[in-house]
């Protein structure tokens, strides 16, 4: 099943689209965006595995062993922290949302509104 | 636009969207057979180059350092957007604490507001362990630096006031955010003034698998970790006072 890890990211991403689509919830539809965010982690590792081979770790194997992309790990590492950030400040503006709209559903805010 | 027209023109998207992942991901090697020598190679050179045994390590702080130096940046500025989009609204105005007549505590159960407090210190040494462990082991700065967040907001779980008051002093995270980022500018600096290059190491090696090994690797992963702790506990205290403000009204 070697399609099987980009089927999971491609099904993270869309399923997480669709609940941004859906959304009735400020703070829904971020932990949404969150989930299409996921999508690009599983992909990134799946993109750098390599078949028998372990984590990049030294401390108890040997340096000869066959070990997976550790690019692609540091990567992920750098799109986690960019996933917090924007997840916080997202909140951040809901915050904000709710305090001008008295609501945090976005089919009741009023582009023109406030 | 209704409920139907929108999940139609997402369908529409989806269909789309699905066609264009299929094509890319048919280039892509099947899973299990990536050759990137890059990756390779800087796995190799990790051991034997800079004598830390994370090889994910080395290349995040080391290889390519520069590359977290602005993430960590990233992580500074959102931060301080948090601040800037949060506290603007109270236009100076100080949180007041509660009073005791109406202060309820986040846990309710006494035998559990022990076992939190209790817990502060593992986690405490805990972060610290992955932090300053971040070159030997999976770890590092950035998520020994969630842990300790954890640890310090475990305080405020475990007690019985919304606002913490002394024990969540605003003043010390942002400075530990700051000397986070600072940290790790400055020790690239230090590259320049002692090795030629900024970020490129300046410190002795060490030897393989001891404490103190890696040259400046323990030193970024230390930065690392203040930054994101300050960082979180600087957003996470926003949050929390927009609650208490909520609470009271104003909001």
């Amino acid at each position: 099943m070697s399609f099987l890890p980009y089927a999971v990211a491609a099904w993270l991403f869309v399923i997480g689209l669709y609940g941004i689509v859906t959304s009735r919830n400020l703070v829904h539809l971020i932990v949404c965006l969150s989930v299409v965010q996921s999508s690009t982690y599983v992909l990134l590792l799946a993109v750098g595995y390599r078949t028998n081979a372990t984590a990049p770790i030294f401390a108890d194997i040997s340096t000869s062993r066959s070990v997976v992309d550790p690019i692609v790990a540091t990567l992920t590492l750098t799109d986690v922290v960019v996933e917090a950030t924007v997840v916080a400040l997202l909140l951040a503006l809901a915050v904000q949302a709710h305090r001008r709209f008295g609501t945090l559903d976005p089919n009741e805010m009023g582009a023109l509104r406030g | 636009m209704s409920e139907r027209l929108r999940l139609t023109v997402f369908a529409a998207g989806v269909v789309g969207f699905g066609a264009v992942l299929v094509w890319g991901l048919a280039g892509l090697p099947s899973f299990g057979d990536f050759d990137g020598r890059y990756g390779q190679y800087l796995a190799h050179a990790a051991v034997p180059e800079r004598h830390a045994t994370s090889a994910v390590a080395v290349t995040t702080l080391d290889f390519r350092g520069f590359d977290t130096l602005i993430e960590e940046f990233i992580l500074f500025t959102a931060a301080v957007g948090v601040v800037v989009l949060l506290r603007v609204q109270r236009a100076g105005e100080e949180v007041p604490a509660e009073p005791d007549a109406v202060r309820r505590p986040t846990a309710h159960s006494g035998s559990l507001r022990s076992v939190i407090t209790a817990l502060v210190g593992p986690f405490l040494l805990l972060g610290l362990a992955i932090v300053v462990h971040g070159h030997l082991t999976p770890g590092g700065g950035f998520q020994g630096g969630v842990i300790l967040m954890a640890a310090l907001f475990l305080v405020y779980l475990g007690g019985t006031h919304m606002r913490l008051g002394p024990l969540r002093p605003l003043a010390a995270t942002e400075a530990s955010e700051g000397v986070g980022a600072a940290g790790f500018a400055l020790i690239g600096l230090g590259g320049i003034v002692v090795a030629g290059a900024y970020l490129e190491n300046f410190l002795p090696f060490g030897r393989v698998s001891n404490l103190v090994s890696g040259g400046d690797i323990p030193l970024l992963n230390i930065a690392v970790g203040l930054e994101v702790m300050g960082a979180l506990l600087v957003v996470l205290g926003e949050f929390l006072d927009q609650r208490l403000l909520m609470r009271k009204g104003r909001l």
